[in-house]
């Protein structure tokens, strides 16, 4: 099934992770996570979204430090300073996005730290096209290498990124999902190279969300959990179904409790919602005192479908209707007006303005109703904010304080408070959780759970499991555009949502 | 196959040249207009001014391209010219036997310690050096005002030497002109074919990037902001040679002609991109422009508008090539 190499005993491990732990603030990214890098090995670094993977890439890659633990190439312990460290101890990076200087030439990005000189230190120009032709030569790819690389498909320039490290003899290769927005073609001639690369020894790391991809190149596979090290093993010894289920097993804890709640009416209902080349013929409906789950893998789409929903985005097909009523697509006004909320994402970015008060961002949607006269007076915008800030326990100093000023999960029950001020009829919230503290997590949870309670229907993006899990009566699964899966509560298991998400068939 | 490869390269060096011939372009057809109306525009001595008056202004738009290519700014530049004059016009009144060498070491050294404060409070101040470079505009500025208190060094308190090394030649080029020769040849040199100028490139088309692929990012901004600030310091001293008379007011408002002359010069304001010998080309464009309004007997005032309406034509054509490129690029890829 796998090839060969590799699953001989190997040599000492070319460079090897040791008990490394980075936190950022109160959140730790990774916690004491172990594994070796072997020549001659391609090895995969598995998880779920968040598991901590790109942390590790980042700290081989000596973007950061780890904060316990140390690397070791070749079995002596290294300390790089910064990506120019990582560079000269032989590692090669490869980015989601690739990180080429669109302005300089091909042949000049790969030859970028360490391009042939002439006698009088200069660059010699030649040498460096001729390397560059040299190297496309061996990939087998037809780049022009005096052309400047703005403009390369994606395909093109992780070919680019490649011989970049071919050219600075990289020995250990690591590439953080490569494949993300590759076609099949691309995907074939990228693992031929990579085989290729491996085979003359050097060491890989693979990380990838498709397991078909990693059964067909990898040899050995590390699997994290939140942010911890799960296992290394052979790819051989493992099944797929044994690799997802150690992704996400885990305890299911009573941090989520979704009160059992009379449902009622039905408030929203999307039918055969499609964008081009985003989504397509997406179909469900929310009812009063609901919370639904949207589920998937992050890109397959969840966040696009409620922006279209609410109006943010447009859609090409299908249509919304709100309380039996169509609803005007592409008009956030609309929406608004008809009794939507939306929680966004990135709530820095886009759900709060971070040097206005508590209060005034609390109240800044309801600003016109609580204006006399068009004036905006502070005695009402207080009087509206204690009351919310009251009801959802935010912990803050004083109302008037700047909201960047507080916590993580504070500035998410902010963006609550100052949503469910509207009196929605529905509650989209997308990843509520995310960068927030176990405890106040937990708040949040009880606290959604607590406005379903009141028949508010709660539409919830997430990709936390644990959280889908114990959160919603109803999971809609999405895959790459689409619905993958639709399960109810009793149906759902942390594998039968992560086999839909990762369009693996269920075999048990 | 080899065709298919060869037919776009030509299109991109041809594209890629497209600035600087632009600006020949522009200088013959200036200078031929010019001269059919006036002969005397070419003469000798006409030729000599314009090229002593586009030397100053080369040699800080040689400095100001490095920064500028790095995705910065340095608007300090007019500045550091009037404390470089004054502190070498005070001390060659004070010292007459001191060498000319001497007073070009300590141009380059005054303006050098600038450029290295601007570079340390852009990058290890994180804040933007349009507004680091701003401040330090009004702060050198203010520190000549008050040295000088009012006064200035006239011409004869000058030792003579001094002053007529603006007008001395060697082989019938001025001293100054060579000099302004010697500096954009060289920067551009450095810039085209050593490490440090193609990773100065690189940190202004992409800084991410660039901190990613391990460039010495620190170490190569603080020399392009010392390069910036001891070119402004030579030209500081080239200044005092030429005219004689220095006061705190000098060289006001003239990072606004630097930075015109590297943008007209083709040098792209978001960096990356550009030569320092186009921004040379842009100086001495701008000069021309000058002289050639006086001869055709123009309202000076015209001046200005024309630089005006020259920095928008050129941003245009930046714009103009650069989607050019992106279309032939597409092109080329959809045949493969």
């Amino acid at each position: 099934m796998t090839a060969t190499p590799g699953e001989s005993r190997p040599g000492p491990a070319l460079l090897e992770v040791r008990e490394v732990t980075k936190s950022f603030g109160a959140v730790a990214a990774v916690q004491g996570v172990s594994f070796p890098l072997y020549a001659g090995e391609a090895h995969a670094l598995v998880g779920e979204n968040g598991a901590g993977k790109s942390t590790i890439v980042k700290m081989l890659a000596g973007v950061h430090r780890p904060d316990t633990g140390a690397l070791a190439v070749h079995g002596t312990e290294v300390e790089f300073t910064g990506p120019g460290d990582a560079k000269a101890a032989g590692i090669a990076v490869i980015y989601q996005e690739p990180t080429l200087f669109p302005d300089l030439s091909v042949a000049e990005n790969i030859a970028m730290g360490n391009q042939p000189l002439t006698r009088l230190r200069q660059i010699d120009r030649r040498a460096m096209h001729d390397n560059a032709a040299r190297l496309f030569t061996r990939l087998g790819v037809h780049i022009d290498p005096d052309r400047p690389a703005r403009g390369l498909s994606i395909a093109d320039q992780q070919l680019v990124e490649i011989a970049k490290a071919l050219s600075s003899e990289a020995r250990v290769l690591i590439m953080d999902e490569p494949t993300a927005a590759l076609s099949g073609v691309e995907v074939d001639r990228l693992f031929a190279v990579t085989r290729a690369l491996r085979d003359e020894g050097a060491a890989i790391m693979f990380i990838s969300h498709r397991f078909e991809e990693i059964t067909a190149l990898c040899q050995r596979v590390t699997i994290m959990r939140d942010g911890r090290h799960v296992c290394t093993e052979l790819v051989a010894d493992l099944s797929v179904d044994d690799m997802i289920r150690r992704m996400v097993g885990r305890d299911l804890s009573t941090l989520f409790p979704k009160q059992d709640t009379e449902i009622g009416e039905t408030v929203l209902e999307v039918e055969g919602l499609g964008r081009e080349g985003v989504f397509r013929d997406i179909s469900f409906s929310v009812r009063a005192g609901e919370i639904v789950a949207l589920a998937g893998l992050v890109g397959a789409g969840r966040s696009e479908v409620m922006q279209a929903v609410f109006g943010v985005d447009r859609y090409d097909t299908g249509s919304v209707r709100f309380l039996g009523k169509p609803l005007k697509p592409g008009s956030p006004r609309a929406a608004m007006a008809a009794g939507m909320a939306l929680v966004p994402e990135d709530r820095r970015q886009q759900g709060l303005i971070m040097e206005l008060s508590v209060e005034r961002n609390v109240t800044l949607p309801r600003s016109r109703a609580l204006a006399r006269l068009g004036l905006l007076f502070g005695a009402a915008e207080r009087r509206e904010a204690t009351s919310w800030t009251g009801q959802l326990q935010t912990k803050l100093g004083r109302l008037s304080d700047p909201v960047g000023t507080l916590s993580g999960g504070n500035q998410q029950k902010v963006v609550l408070a100052k949503w469910l001020a509207t009196d929605p009829k529905l509650l989209i919230v997308d990843e509520p959780t995310r960068g927030i503290d176990v405890g106040t997590k937990a708040e949040v949870h009880r606290l959604m759970s607590a406005l379903a309670a009141r028949g508010l229907a709660v539409v919830m993006v997430s990709s936390e499991l644990p959280e889908v899990l114990g959160m919603a009566d109803r999971i809609i699964v999405l895959r790459e555009g689409h619905v993958a899966a639709r399960l109810t509560r009793a149906e759902a298991t942390e594998e039968s949502v992560m086999y839909a998400a990762m369009g693996q068939q269920v075999t048990t | 196959m080899t065709a298919a490869v060869a037919a776009p390269r030509r299109i991109f060096s041809g594209l890629v040249k497209v600035r600087e011939l632009g600006i020949i372009l522009a200088l013959v057809v200036l200078v031929g207009y010019t001269a059919a109306s006036n002969p005397r525009f070419l003469s000798g001595q006409s030729i000599r001014d314009i090229l002593l008056n586009t030397a100053i202004l080369a040699v800080m738009a040689a400095g100001q391209a490095v920064v500028v290519i790095t995705r910065n700014i340095d608007l300090s530049v007019g500045s550091v010219l009037s404390l470089s004059a004054f502190t070498v016009a005070t001390l060659m009144s004070d010292n007459p036997g001191l060498p000319m060498v001497a007073a070009i070491a300590v141009g380059l050294v005054v303006g050098g310690a600038a450029g290295l404060l601007n570079g340390v409070l852009v990058r290890y101040g994180r804040v933007p050096a349009l507004v680091v470079t701003l401040g330090t505009l009004y702060m050198f500025r203010g520190i000549t005002y008050s040295w000088a208190g009012g006064q200035q060094v006239n011409a004869d308190e000058l030792p003579r030497h001094f002053l007529t090394f603006a007008n001395d030649s060697i082989l019938g080029v001025p001293w100054l002109v060579l000099i302004a020769l010697v500096v954009v040849g060289g920067v551009s040199l450095l810039m085209r074919n050593y490490r440090m100028g193609r990773e100065l490139y690189a940190m202004g088309s992409s800084p991410q990037a660039a901190e990613l692929a391990g460039i010495k990012v620190a170490r190569n901004l603080l020399g392009a902001f010392i390069l910036s600030g001891a070119l402004a310091g030579l030209a500081g001293v080239l200044f005092a040679a030429r005219f004689g008379t220095v006061d705190a007011a000098a060289g006001t408002g003239l990072e606004l002609n630097v930075v015109a002359a590297v943008v007209v010069g083709g040098v792209a304001v978001f960096g990356g991109s550009g030569t320092v010998w186009g921004a040379g080309l842009g100086a001495l464009l701008l000069t021309v422009i000058g002289s050639a309004l006086t001869v055709l007997d123009i309202n000076q005032f015209w001046q200005q508008a024309i630089v005006g309406a020259l920095i928008i034509l050129a941003i245009c054509a930046d714009r103009l090539v650069a989607v050019r490129i992106a279309r032939s690029l597409r092109k080329k890829d959809s045949h493969v």
